[in-house]
């Protein structure tokens, strides 16, 4: 379930994605207490990215100018 | 020569016979619901609300009158003497002066009426087609990520889309397509934006819009070229041109028709930054109450755990042992006192016995003791006491050591 990327690369819908599946296991009966408190861990970590996604969100617009695309001063 | 009877009764009075004419007329199907073109004079608006004007053309005039409620909605349009107008109603007769009239319902400028012929005419096309088909609509991602947008590069549409585009949710990334939105060359900008687009970006969804302006102002989205171009995009199409009452064939190609730009930028982001801030805050309580479930029903084991342990304790067992020890002491004790208490009862008895068979008993009622000293022996016979012998007396309380004077 954890993926490979680091989580600063992981977009919001990846990250939230991730923090459902953890959720999920998490909510699933007998797991040894460690795997538990690591599976939080990791969720609490994904929150907070998550969390720092949305706070930092900035619409980005770019304009199509001919065949390129161009960054919107 | 025609001879008319000179003295012939009159058979209808002026207001049966208006009656009958105004029957007549009002018995026309086409005269009740009819589109006269003709250009304005004696255009006048009185305090009523109520317009009265004649249209006339270069043959003959028509008297027409519009009722206030109807009046309202030419709200906008430039009436004058003069100007070419399209206007539908039904006749009427004006009894009072004789007077027929049409009474208005509809007034545009002429014109419109080809532009609408034609929009009929079309959209009947593009129907037939299946263009509009309802199944054909995809749905709208709930949350896209790509958001391509065809609209005028300055114009007021742009700027309220991005404002809620930025308000609601500012993790989509836009890409603007710039296009005309007006006039000849519109329709081809706007396929060819719309086409762009979906090559060159591949967005989620595509908002098509321009503000709100006249019909011909938004005449390109009734373009056959630019329907086809809506109906054929691989990406869903949002469609916001010009206001909540106008509607442009766009509208019906497009997967989701909204009243306005900005309405359109809301209905591509269901889900809003605020949504999602929720759903987040609603899975890291979750996550808590997870966690903090496991560790209390771990804690819960352990404590079930720990009094059993105690339970079987060597110190529990010692405990026991003790207690064991302290009752039977306990009851040792008892069973010892019950037995001293039998005893002491006895002892008091022999006690008792003895008692009355002490000497000294006999003394307290008044007898005394009479011994000699030397020996102790008790004299019993006054002939064992000569006169002159020591004796001793016993009391009582106390002893009397005495000499015989006399013995008789």
């Amino acid at each position: 379930m954890s993926s490979s990327k680091p989580i600063e690369e992981m977009t919001y819908e990846e990250t939230f994605a991730e923090l459902q599946a953890v959720v999920g296991a998490l909510e699933g009966e007998g797991r040894p207490l460690d795997e538990s408190i690591a599976l939080y861990e990791r969720g609490q970590t994904l929150a907070r990215h998550c969390a720092s996604l949305l706070e930092k969100a900035e619409l980005k617009v770019r304009q199509l100018n001919g065949e390129a695309f161009q960054e919107e001063a | 020569m025609n001879q008319m009877p000179l003295f012939e009764t009159p058979r209808l009075t002026v207001t049966e016979f208006t009656r009958r004419v105004r029957r007549l007329l009002e018995g026309d199907k086409a005269l009740q619901d009819a589109w006269v073109q003709g250009e304005i004079s004696n255009f006048s608006r009185p305090a009523s609300g109520h317009l009265y004007f004649t249209l006339k053309d270069a043959g003959a005039s028509l008297r027409c009158v519009m009722w206030k409620g109807d009046a309202l909605r030419t709200r906008g349009m430039p009436l004058t003497d003069g100007i070419s107008v399209e206007a539908h109603g039904k006749i009427g007769l004006y009894e009072p002066s004789g007077q027929y009239q049409l009474i208005v319902d509809i007034l545009r400028p002429a014109g419109e009426g080809a532009l609408y012929a034609e929009f009929m005419r079309l959209k009947a096309v593009l129907q037939s087609e299946g263009l509009f088909d309802p199944a054909r609509k995809r749905p709208i991602p709930q949350f896209p990520h790509k958001i391509g947008i065809v609209t005028s590069a300055t114009g007021a549409a742009l700027r309220d889309m991005l404002n809620v585009l930025r308000r609601r949710l500012p993790l989509v990334e836009v890409m603007l397509a710039p296009s005309l939105v007006q006039g000849e060359e519109a329709p081809s900008a706007l396929v060819a934006a719309l086409q762009k687009l979906n090559t060159l970006y591949q967005p989620d969804v595509i908002l098509l819009a321009r503000g709100g302006g006249s019909i011909e102002d938004l005449w390109a989205f009734n373009d056959e070229r630019v329907v086809r171009a809506v109906a054929g995009s691989a990406a869903p199409v949002i469609t916001g041109v010009g206001h909540e009452t106008d509607f442009t064939l766009v509208d019906f190609a497009s997967d989701l028709r909204a009243p306005t730009p900005t309405a359109a930028a809301e209905l591509a982001t269901p889900i809003t930054l605020d949504d999602l801030a929720y759903s987040l805050q609603s899975r890291l309580a979750r996550l808590d109450e997870i966690i903090a479930r496991q560790i209390a029903e771990r804690r819960q084991g352990l404590t079930a755990l720990d009094a059993a342990l105690k339970y079987y304790s060597p110190a529990r067992r010692l405990m026991t042992e003790q207690q064991r020890l302290d009752d039977l002491t306990r009851r040792m004790t008892r069973g010892l006192e019950a037995r001293f208490a039998l005893e002491s009862a006895h002892l008091a008895g022999w006690r008792d016995r003895l008692e009355s068979l002490n000497p000294l008993a006999v003394l307290r009622r008044g007898y005394a003791v009479v011994s000699r000293p030397e020996d102790g022996k008790v004299i019993l016979t006054a002939q064992d006491a000569p006169a002159g012998s020591n004796l001793r007396i016993r009391l009582a309380e106390g002893s009397l050591d005495v000499n015989v004077i006399r013995n008789s």
